[in-house]
């Protein structure tokens, strides 16, 4: 990049990045008012703020994507127009993307190829791809179809194409909502080496520990205004999470032990072959969910996870009908339909074009997944609209779905919201079996705590509730039992008081026996 | 010998009968990796065929017959583009209309020429290896379109998969957002790639009427442009399964005609429906196979992109 003059001292330099008054609105809705932002060389900034805070809309300004409708941007104290993405990547502004930014049909090496200048692109990039994936930690092959990568696996591609571009600054959204602890901790050593190397970082987050572990300023917004800023180190995450919500929020308070009763899912021996090259297979997975508890399933993306969803909801199916039981009923080759009917419900992991219609809307999303049941939405193929958009306001209001309108499309709400909705209208369907990946993926503490509620409450009322999670803290403050996924291979369901995050971090290694608890990494030898 | 005469034979027009599928597909084939499904490819191709037959019965020269052809096909491809690009309008309709102008167009503009007899491409004649029996007449005594169509079907293949342009253009068909957030314009590609295929297809047109049968008549395409279109899904995108594709359906339609010619009675009107029932027979095969189809069909196919700005 340019060189700085020799002799300026860095406290007179204008900062890296600068915004004045940037103010975006869509129809009636002020997405970002006025927002004033100040990011340093070198800084680790935080951008904290609730779902529908206007966050992603600021950052979309930042990096081209959105035209400002008022404000100015300084880049070193120049203002300047960041017309389109590309601008913002001359500029020296970079980008991972919460919503992946990829192209599914191309490699990872052509995807990443695309995003640098001509002449970066040569026939050593496969070897770059690999050194420097390797070298943050990431481990990548860029040889492998964006198609047949899981969620975390893509986010690596997206922060590596970043890192590759070299930028001045980054903008990350989310980062960390699909890692696991592990591979966080090594994106957060990568993070602070690029700040030592003078790299600024925006930073957009809801796991306010890590904005305390990290950050090295922090701006708050709210609905749409810059509410506060705050040197992070000073402050711990309740402080700033009040900041954030406007008030004091608690976590969600879990009785000690709750009724148990009958079993509602069963997986007996539930075995099915990896349906793409390279693709996790599941090994012999036996499993039992209980009325009036919840068991959480662990584990590093990619170990099979996505794949048991889909057994259990129904998306691809078992070899014989006894591998799946619901309620009682052998299900393994049944539909998800026969499933929902027995009083199953599904949130797949991914919202949207899986959890719900981009371009439905939000009632007419309703009645996908009840289009079958016993539901009074759809009754001799005959829709009745206004039970579908009772529901998207009961959902809305109790999950409080921040929406620009009533009943709008999927698309048009932030991720965070969205994902609440897509919870909240199986969870109003009151289901006796409720099967969820990822519940609070992209959702800020306020409304994961709405979320985490819920799902509780309705354990509490004698729903049987799986819950597939790689976010640690989370399943310890909802699960009653943990079990952990690896290569394909589910670990019995231990007690949730039982297991450290250690333990379950050998779990994830595959390591299931441990011996008198002296045991470490290489429990695995030792045996 | 009689017989290799009769393989010859075959082999030539099974060629002739391949060769505008060939061209018209692989233009398509770049429109639609870019995301744009043209349904005006018969209309492009019906003014193909009257431009290049207008423009070597006016000059006298097929050169200019070849460039003309070419120019029609894309100058219809204009409209098209503007609409469906900028205007973000139903590619779908706005295809449909474009095969009405265009039949409609190479009719009225064709009036003058009905009758008149036109100029045929010549073909290639390298002395001592066009005389070689059978192989010399199919490989070295061809004309230039057919050389041309498979030119451009190995240098769209290298593009596409071995230059940074072409991989552009893939990502633009695969998610035209994406595209744009890295900076790719996304319009600008969409155009060249629209306006090639209309090029593609003015060519295929200007074939029928050049060497096919140098003659015009109203409707001469007979199809054609829709035999194109399910060849490209048949190709499942990639330009040289497009080549077998072309090939096989030429074979199909010209196989009933040496059919009839060497006495096997099947009725005219099953013959000319075999290119499409083998279309239908295709699209059921290769769908069965989700895996590959999804590999290489671009995912914003049909899609128009409106950017959120």
């Amino acid at each position: 990049m340019d060189v700085a003059p020799p002799g300026r001292a860095v406290s007179d330099s204008p900062p890296l990045l600068e915004t004045a008054g940037l103010t975006k609105r869509f129809g009636s809705l002020t997405a970002c008012d006025a927002i004033d932002l100040r990011i340093a060389s070198g800084e680790i900034h935080a951008l904290l703020g609730e779902n529908g805070a206007g966050k992603s809309t600021l950052v979309k300004m930042l990096y081209g994507a959105l035209a400002p409708d008022a404000g100015e941007i300084r880049w070193r104290g120049e203002a300047v127009s960041i017309a389109s993405p590309a601008a913002a990547r001359r500029l020296g502004i970079g980008m991972v993307f919460q919503h992946f930014s990829l192209f599914e049909a191309l490699t990872v090496g052509e995807n990443i190829a695309l995003a640098l200048p001509k002449k970066a692109v040569t026939h050593g990039l496969d070897g770059t791809i690999r050194t420097v994936s390797r070298q943050y930690g990431l481990p990548l092959d860029p040889h492998a179809r964006i198609a047949d990568l899981s969620v975390g696996e893509r986010q690596r591609v997206e922060i590596v194409r970043c890192l590759l571009q070299e930028p001045r600054l980054i903008i990350m959204d989310e980062p960390t909502s699909v890692l696991t602890p592990q591979e966080s901790e090594v994106l957060f050593e990568t993070l602070k080496r690029l700040s030592q190397e003078g790299v600024a970082i925006l930073y957009i987050t809801h796991r306010l520990v890590e904005v305390v572990e990290i950050a090295s300023r922090a701006t708050i917004l709210r609905r749409g205004r810059v509410v506060g800023t705050a040197d992070p180190r000073a402050e711990s995450a309740r402080t700033l999470a009040g900041m954030m919500v406007g008030s004091d929020i608690g976590a969600v308070d879990k009785p000690e032990a709750r009724m148990t009763g009958a079993e509602r899912l069963r997986l007996q021996g539930l075995t099915l072959a990896a349906d793409r090259p390279f693709g996790i297979g599941l090994q012999d997975v036996t499993l039992g969910v209980r009325s009036g508890e919840i068991v959480a399933i662990a584990g590093v993306a990619g170990n099979g996870q996505q794949e048991l969803f889909d057994a259990i909801s129904g998306e691809r199916l078992a070899a014989s009908d006894d591998a799946i039981l619901i309620e009682g009923r052998p299900v393994g080759r049944k539909g998800v339909n026969e499933r929902r009917r027995l009083g199953a419900a599904f949130v797949p992991e991914e919202r949207l074009g899986h959890g719900a219609v981009a371009s439905f809307r939000l009632s007419d999303n309703v009645v996908l997944t009840r289009h079958a049941t016993r539901d009074a939405i759809a009754r001799h193929g005959l829709i009745d609209k206004k039970a579908a958009t009772d529901v998207e306001g009961r959902v809305a209001e109790r999950f409080d779905v921040r929406r620009a309108s009533p009943d709008p499309r999927a698309s048009s709400l932030s991720g965070g919201n969205l994902q609440k909705f897509v919870v909240g209208r199986e969870i109003d369907r009151a289901p006796t079996l409720l099967v969820v990946s990822q519940p609070t993926w992209g959702v800020d503490a306020g409304a994961a705590r709405i979320i985490r509620g819920a799902l509780i409450g309705l354990a509490e009322a004698g729903a049987a509730i799986l819950v597939i999670s790689q976010d640690l803290d989370e399943i310890f403050e909802v699960a009653d039992r943990i079990a952990v996924m690896s290569d394909g291979r589910l670990s019995e369901a231990f007690p949730a008081g039982s297991l450290s995050p250690e333990r379950i971090g050998l779990l994830m290694g595959g390591v299931h026996h441990q011996h008198d608890g002296t045991s470490d990494g290489e429990a695995g030898h030792a045996a | 010998m009689a017989d290799f005469a009769i393989v010859t034979a075959i082999v030539l027009t099974v060629i002739t009968a391949a060769t505008p599928l060939l061209l018209a597909g692989i233009g398509e084939l770049v429109a639609e990796r870019a995301g744009v499904l043209n349904l005006g490819l018969e209309g492009m191709m019906a003014v193909g065929a009257v431009g290049g037959f207008a423009g070597a019965a006016l000059t006298g020269s097929t050169t200019v017959g070849i460039v003309s052809a070419g120019l029609a096909g894309l100058l219809l491809a204009v409209p098209f583009a503007f609409l469906v690009i900028n205007l973000a309008a139903n590619q779908v309709a706005t295809g449909l209309a474009l095969t009405l102008l265009g039949l409609g167009a190479s009719a009225m503009f064709g009036e003058s020429f009905i009758g008149k007899p036109g100029l045929k491409l010549p073909a290639l004649d390298i002395p001592g290896l066009t005389s070689i029996p059978v192989v010399g007449r199919i490989v070295f005594g061809q004309d230039a379109l057919v050389y041309i169509s498979f030119l451009l079907v190995a240098a769209i293949s290298w593009f596409l998969f071995r230059t940074r342009a072409g991989l552009m253009l893939r990502a633009v068909g695969d998610s035209h957002d994406s595209a744009h957030n890295l900076g790719i314009p996304v319009y600008a590609v969409r155009w060249a790639a629209v306006l090639f295929g209309g090029c593609c297809a003015g060519l295929g047109g200007g074939y029928l009427s050049l060497a096919y049968t140098p003659l015009w008549t109203e409707n001469m395409t007979a199809g054609r442009g829709w035999i194109a279109l399910a060849l490209v899904v048949f190709a499942s995108w990639l330009p040289w399964r497009l080549v077998v594709g072309a090939y096989l359906f030429g074979a199909v339609a010209i196989l009933g005609f040496h059919a009839q010619g060497l006495g096997v009675r099947v009725s005219s009107q099953f013959i000319s429906m075999l290119p499409y029932l083998a279309t239908i027979a295709v699209l059921v095969v290769i769908s069965r196979n989700k895996l590959v189809l999804r590999a290489n069909t671009p995912a914003c196919l049909g899609r128009p992109f409106v950017p959120a700005r």
